[in-house]
């Protein structure tokens, strides 16, 4: 065993859980201080996915709920990176999932009723493995902003919403990526959960007109970072790092 | 100035919000999309140990019953092996450990279906060795193999995302007749307060002769559910 515990998560570049402008969160955050775990085997161990849990389609939101010869409505694009750990090591064979609105900013959801209309060849969902280099892609269309009950006029960002399981159970993140040059982005007060603006900028995929596949979709790149890990040091030397 | 570390900062995290059904678990949202959806089986049929139920409802700082959350769940065996390739041992075929379950839109029930796991070898302890030092030839560094470490009492790891919440918050869910392995535990014994320490027990019952733990979450206010920074 030549691996450890991984890096403390550094919560200061995470949003805390009181985020008063983000009004749900009031209710929904503890107010006493979290407990801080060393960690056993229970936290630097999680659930292993392979490729009989997903089928190869599944990537494919333009195509996955559609009939057949039909497709999603709306621009096309690939959204596509790396899950690394801190140290910069690829995240390989790890359950990358995604859930979006539409083109129009529904979504398919019994509790969603904003009036712009379901796309019938949408559904809305996708999830990929990483490969040996930690690398994924979901092909979808760019959803569109949507309005929400927070302040009275409040939109979101074109957001897609990102879970990632990493190697242990501590590893485990759920987040958002917005597009590049986005105006609402500076606008959200989700968004704005984050305490530092390096933290956002993190969370904005970058156009990448080099991965669009010309005359069909354009590209965006969007690179996830996990918690890294300790090399042990009850032996001679540093593995690694 | 110092020299740059260049280690990658981890991604933020952002909530889950109100439609986390839609990507993980669409069936709930309204729709059937994937070949099977992930989680809904924790143990699997071939799994030994007892039979058990878990479930709960998660309460905001209002009183109220939270109905769009998503809970999963990573649990050892009944043996107390986790369905991982570093937790040294063999788990049954069909054993994930790893579970996922929302709760009920109009109660905010949530429950889940499994085997009891059994207790898992504790972290090594510190001051029981030179710290530089394996825990001991042939145990790795959490100590196993090592028989002077403490097991931890059996418990399931429970990490809970919804709108409103941030980022994901980590509890554990303890048993409440595992009362002697409890008062051991050095997760609960870390809990400087000990009348928080039962907020983390389950309550034992029956239902229709199967085994019912009851395992309410209080987000906030009175009771509030210890959460851990893992």
């Amino acid at each position: 065993m030549s691996q450890a515990e991984f890096y403390q998560r550094d919560r200061e570049r995470h949003p805390p859980a009181l985020t008063p402008d983000y009004k749900t969160s009031v209710a929904r955050s503890p107010r006493n201080a979290l407990i801080s775990l060393q960690q056993s085997v229970s936290e630097i161990t999680g659930p292993v996915f392979g490729h009989n849990d997903i089928d190869p389609i599944d990537n494919d939101l333009i195509h996955n709920y559609a009939k057949a010869g039909a497709s999603a409505i709306g621009e096309r694009i690939i959204v596509h990176g790396r899950v690394l750990d801190e140290n910069g090591r690829p995240v390989a064979g790890t359950l990358v999932e995604a859930w979006q609105a539409n083109a129009g900013g529904r979504y398919r959801h019994k509790k969603d009723t904003y009036l712009a209309p379901i796309d019938p060849n949408f559904g809305g969902c996708g999830r990929t493995i990483t490969d040996e280099n930690g690398y994924y892609f979901f092909r979808t269309v760019k959803p569109g902003a949507y309005p929400w009950r927070n302040w009275v006029n409040n939109w979101r960002p074109a957001h897609i919403h990102m879970s990632i399981f990493g190697t242990s159970f501590s590893q485990r993140l759920i987040t958002q990526c917005y597009f590049e040059g986005d105006p609402l982005i500076a606008k959200c007060p989700i968004v704005k959960t984050i305490p530092t603006q390096d933290g956002i900028d993190s969370l904005v995929a970058a156009l990448d007109l080099n991965a669009t596949i010309p005359l069909d979709s354009i590209a965006y790149k969007f690179d996830i970072v996990l918690r890294g890990r300790r090399s042990t040091l009850f032996e001679n030397r540093l593995e690694g790092n | 100035m110092a020299q740059k570390l260049d280690y990658l900062k981890e991604t933020p995290s952002q909530t889950a919000g109100p439609y986390v059904h839609i990507g993980l678990a669409p069936g709930a949202a309204g729709f059937d999309i994937y070949r099977s959806e992930l989680g809904w089986d924790i143990a699997g049929p071939n799994a030994a140990g007892e039979r058990i139920r878990v479930e709960g409802v998660v309460i905001d700082g209002t009183g109220n019953p939270v109905k769009d959350v998503l809970i999963e769940a990573w649990q050892a065996n009944a043996s107390g092996v986790y369905a991982h390739p570093e937790s040294g041992g063999e788990v049954e075929d069909g054993f994930r450990g790893w579970g996922r379950v929302i709760t009920d839109f109009e109660t905010g029930e949530w429950g889940f279906d499994t085997v009891k796991p059994g207790p898992v070898k504790a972290r090594r302890k510190l001051g029981t060795g030179p710290l530089h030092e394996p825990a001991n030839a042939g145990g790795d560094w959490l100590g196993r193999a090592d028989e002077a470490h403490e097991n931890m009492a059996p418990h399931i790891n429970l990490w809970i995302v919804a709108r409103g919440i941030n980022i994901g918050l980590n509890t554990r869910v303890y048993f409440d007749d595992e009362a002697e392995a409890n008062a051991k535990d050095p997760v609960l014994n870390l809990i400087e307060w000990q009348n928080r320490r039962p907020t983390l027990i389950a309550k034992r019952g029956e239902r229709d002769g199967k085994v019912v733990y009851r395992f309410d979450i209080r987000l906030q206010g009175e009771n509030e559910t210890v959460f851990f920074d893992i």
